[in-house]
C-alpha cells in the first residue's frame, strides 16, 4: 500500500474509499472528499455534519461513509477533522478551474487573492493556485480552512498550498 | 507522619482524572507530582485528539489540560507539586521530598502510581552529539518552552510521536529534511503521516541513521537502507545536513516505583515492554496499590484518561465511598469508552492483552 | 545572533513567556525569559554544548528536556550537576559550562 510506504495515498487506494464521491456527484458541484483510509477509533466529522452525509455508527473506528446526495460541500467537516484528511473540491468553478477547500495550520496564513504554489499529497509544487477564501473562526480552533482555485484536472491532486518561494 | 486517604503519584492525565473521580465520591485525595506545574505531557499536545465527542475528540491535548486542572480545583484534592517520590514502603507509605529539601513521609491508606513512561533511546556512532534529542524533548521545547533545538532537522521513528512532533517542527517554522523507518511500512496513523507528505516531507521506510556526523553537534546525517531482513545494504548510505536528529522510537512504562513495591510485572512488547500485572479495576498483584496511564502499557492520552478514572471509582469503592452498585455503574461506562478506544487494526491487540490481564494475567502471567 | 524563539504560532499564538531577563554563560550575557528552563534560554541563544565528559571530554547538549539523563548539567551559580532543563531561570543567574564531575570547592554556594 503506497499510503503505509510514502506516507499519502495513490489515486487508486483513494477510488476505493466510502467517503470519496462519485464521478457524477463531483460533476454537479461542491462536496467533500473524505481521505480516510485506516480504522482508527474516530467520529468528529458525524459529528459535525449538519446535513447527516456522513455516516460512521455506533462503533467509531469504521471508515466514514459518504453519503454523497446529502453533502452540500459546506465544509464544517473540515477543520473538525483532527487528522485534517478532509477536504471539499468544486469542479463546477468555472470553464477551466475547480476548487479545493483545505484544513491549514501554518503561519502566515495566505490572504485572499494571493497566488500560491498548489501542492500535491507528496508536497510536489502543481500548479499556480488562487486563494479565494479564508476563514478561519474560533469555532475551527486554530484550524484555518482555505479555498483556492486550481486548474480543474487537479482538483483530486492538490491537498496543501505554499507561498510562492520569491515571496518567503 | 501524614496521612491521607488515597495518594496518587503522577499529575499527568491518568492522575489528575483518577484524582477528579475519587475526590468526587468523597475520598480524601492527595495528588503528588516532580514537576512545577501539573498535567504531565498533556500541555506538549497541540494536536486536536482522536475518538468521540466523549473522548474530547476535536480538542486539542493542551484544553483538555486545561479542562482536567479545572476540575481538579473544582474537586478539592490536594495538589502537591515540587514533590518527588522516591520510595514506597511496607504499608504504602511514601517517602517525598519536597522543593528539593524537605522530606514528608506520607501514610495513604491506597495508592495510584501514574508516572507514565520514559522515551527510548536508539545508539548508533554519535547518538551522544548535542543535537540528537528525543521527541519528548524537543515536543516541550518547541510547544511549550517556544525554542526551536535547530532548524534542520531528521526524525527517526514513524509512529505517532514522530508523526505529530514533525508536524508540529513544521509548524514552529523548521524544515523536517526526512523522517526515517527502520520497519517496511509506516508505524503511526497514516493520517499523520500525510500530513507531513504534503509538506514536501519525505518519509522514507525501510531506512536508518546509520551515523551522527559533526565535532561537537550534530552538523549531518548518514541515512542507509536496511533490506528485507533489516540489515543495512552496502552502498545504500547517503547524507543529509542537519543540526538536529530526533529520535522517536517508542517508550517504555516508567515503572521504578511499582519494582520497588514489590508488585509482580510481566514483559508484553506491545505495551513497551515490563509493566505491572493488574486486573479489570487498575489494582496490581499488591492490594490498595493501583496503576493507570502509560505505566499500565503505552498508549494513549486519552486511554490513560478513562483507565485513571477507572483506577478512581475502583480506590472510592474500595474505600467504602462508592457502594458496588454504584461503582459498577461507573465502570461500566468507562470501560465502555476505553473498549471503544482499543478497537480496529491498531487497538485491538491491546484490548485482548488488557481482557485476559483482567482475569489473571493470562498467558502473561510468569 | 540567530535566535530560535518561536516568536509566532499558528496554534498558540503570539510568545507569552515570563518577564524577559539577562543571565550569564561562560561570562556572555544573554536575553532569557523568567522562570523558563535555562537549557531552553541557551538553546534560543543557539548555545548547544552545555558540558564536557569526564574521561573522553566529549561534548554533550539537552537530551530528554526533562531531567532524567542528566545530559544537560551545567554550573549553575557555583553549584554543579545542576539539571538545566528543569531548573527555572532567574534573574542574574551565572552559568558555566561544565567540564568533568563537579569539583569540591565548586559545591560551596
Amino acid at each position: 500500500m503506497a499510503l503505509l510506504k510514502n506516507g499519502y495515498l495513490s489515486q487508486d487506494e483513494l477510488q476505493k474509499l466510502p467517503g470519496v464521491p462519485t464521478p457524477e456527484r463531483l460533476a454537479k458541484g461542491p462536496v467533500v472528499v473524505i481521505e480516510c483510509a485506516q480504522e482508527i477509533p474516530c467520529n468528529p466529522c458525524e459529528t459535525a455534519c449538519a446535513k447527516g452525509a456522513i455516516h460512521i455508527g455506533e462503533n467509531i473506528i469504521e471508515l466514514p461513509v459518504l453519503e454523497e446526495e446529502k453533502c452540500s460541500g459546506c465544509a464544517l467537516c473540515v477543520a473538525a477533522c483532527p487528522g485534517q484528511a478532509i477536504f471539499v473540491v468544486d469542479a463546477t468553478y468555472s470553464e477551466t478551474e475547480g476548487t479545493v477547500t483545505l484544513p491549514y495550520e501554518y503561519l502566515p496564513l495566505p490572504q485572499k487573492g494571493d497566488l500560491v504554489d498548489g501542492l500535491n499529497r507528496a508536497g510536489e509544487a502543481v500548479c499556480t493556485a488562487r486563494v479565494l477564501r479564508v476563514v478561519n473562526p474560533e469555532k475551527y480552533d486554530h484550524t484555518a480552512v482555505i479555498t483556492i482555485a486550481v486548474p480543474k484536472a487537479l482538483i483530486m491532486e492538490v491537498r496543501s498550498l505554499r507561498r510562492k518561494q520569491s515571496e518567503v | 507522619m501524614r496521612e491521607t486517604e488515597f495518594a496518587i503519584v503522577g499529575a499527568g492525565p491518568a492522575g489528575l482524572s483518577a484524582a477528579i473521580e475519587a475526590a468526587r465520591a468523597g475520598v480524601q485525595v492527595t495528588l503528588i507530582d516532580e514537576n512545577e506545574k501539573p498535567g504531565g505531557q498533556l500541555f506538549k499536545q497541540i494536536h486536536k485528539f482522536f475518538g468521540s465527542k466523549e473522548h474530547y475528540a476535536g480538542v486539542r491535548g493542551i484544553d483538555i489540560g486545561y479542562q482536567l486542572l479545572d476540575e481538579v480545583e473544582k474537586c478539592g484534592a490536594e495538589v502537591m507539586l515540587n514533590s518527588v517520590v522516591w520510595g514506597i514502603f511496607e504499608n504504602l507509605d511514601l517517602g517525598i521530598i519536597q522543593n528539593g529539601k524537605r522530606n514528608l513521609h506520607l501514610q495513604p491508606k491506597k495508592v495510584l502510581l501514574a508516572t507514565g513512561a520514559v522515551e527510548n533511546a536508539l545508539a548508533f556512532p554519535g547518538w551522544t552529539l548535542a543535537g540528537v534529542m528525543g521527541a519528548g524533548a524537543i515536543q516541550t521545547l518547541v510547544n511549550v518552552h517556544r525554542v526551536l533545538p535547530g532548524k534542520r532537522i531528521l526524525m527517526v521513528g514513524s509512529g505517532n510521536v514522530g508523526l505529530i512532533v514533525s508536524y508540529q517542527l513544521l509548524q514552529a517554522g523548521a524544515e523536517v529534511v526526512a523522517l526515517v523507518e527502520a520497519a517496511p511500512r509506516i508505524g503511526g496513523y497514516a493520517v499523520h503521516a500525510s500530513k507531513v507528505a504534503r509538506r514536501g516531507v519525505p518519509i522514507l521506510v525501510s531506512t536508518t541513521v546509520k551515523e551522527a556526523l559533526g565535532k561537537e553537534t550534530v552538523e549531518q546525517a548518514v541515512l542507509v537502507s536496511l533490506d528485507e531482513n533489516w540489515k543495512p545494504i552496502p552502498g545504500s548510505e547517503r547524507t543529509l545536513d542537519v543540526d538536529v536528529i530526533c529520535l522517536a522510537c517508542g517508550l517504555s512504562p516508567l515503572a521504578e516505583l511499582a519494582w520497588m513495591a514489590g508488585v509482580d510485572f510481566t514483559y508484553i512488547p506491545q505495551f513497551g515492554g515490563w509493566m505491572p500485572l493488574h486486573n479489570e479495576n487498575m489494582e496490581t498483584t499488591r492490594s490498595g496499590l493501583y496503576i493507570a496511564g502509560d505505566l499500565a502499557g503505552i498508549e494513549e492520552a486519552s486511554t490513560a484518561i478513562e483507565e485513571g478514572r477507572l483506577a478512581g471509582v475502583a480506590a472510592a469503592e474500595s474505600l467504602g465511598y462508592l457502594s458496588p452498585a454504584a461503582a459498577e455503574e461507573q465502570k461500566t461506562v468507562i470501560r465502555k469508552r476505553l473498549n471503544q478506544l482499543r478497537e480496529g487494526p491498531f487497538g485491538e491487540a491491546r484490548k485482548e492483552i488488557k481482557e485476559q490481564l483482567a482475569f489473571g494475567g493470562g498467558k502473561w502471567r510468569y | 545572533m540567530e535566535t530560535y524563539r518561536i516568536l509566532q504560532h499558528p496554534i498558540l499564538g503570539e510568545i507569552q513567556q515570563g518577564k524577559p531577563v539577562e543571565i550569564e554563560v561562560d561570562g556572555k550575557t544573554i536575553s532569557a525569559f523568567e522562570g523558563e528552563p535555562i537549557a531552553a534560554a541557551l538553546l534560543a541563544a543557539g548555545i548547544r554544548v552545555f558540558r564536557y565528559t569526564t574521561k573522553r571530554h566529549e561534548a554533550r547538549g539537552v537530551f530528554c528536556a526533562i531531567g532524567r539523563c542528566t545530559d544537560c548539567m551545567m554550573i549553575v551559580d557555583g553549584i554543579p550537576n545542576v539539571r538545566t532543563c528543569i531548573t527555572p531561570v532567574k534573574a542574574g543567574m551565572k552559568i558555566q559550562t561544565q567540564v568533568g564531575l563537579g569539583k569540591p570547592q565548586e559545591m560551596q554556594p
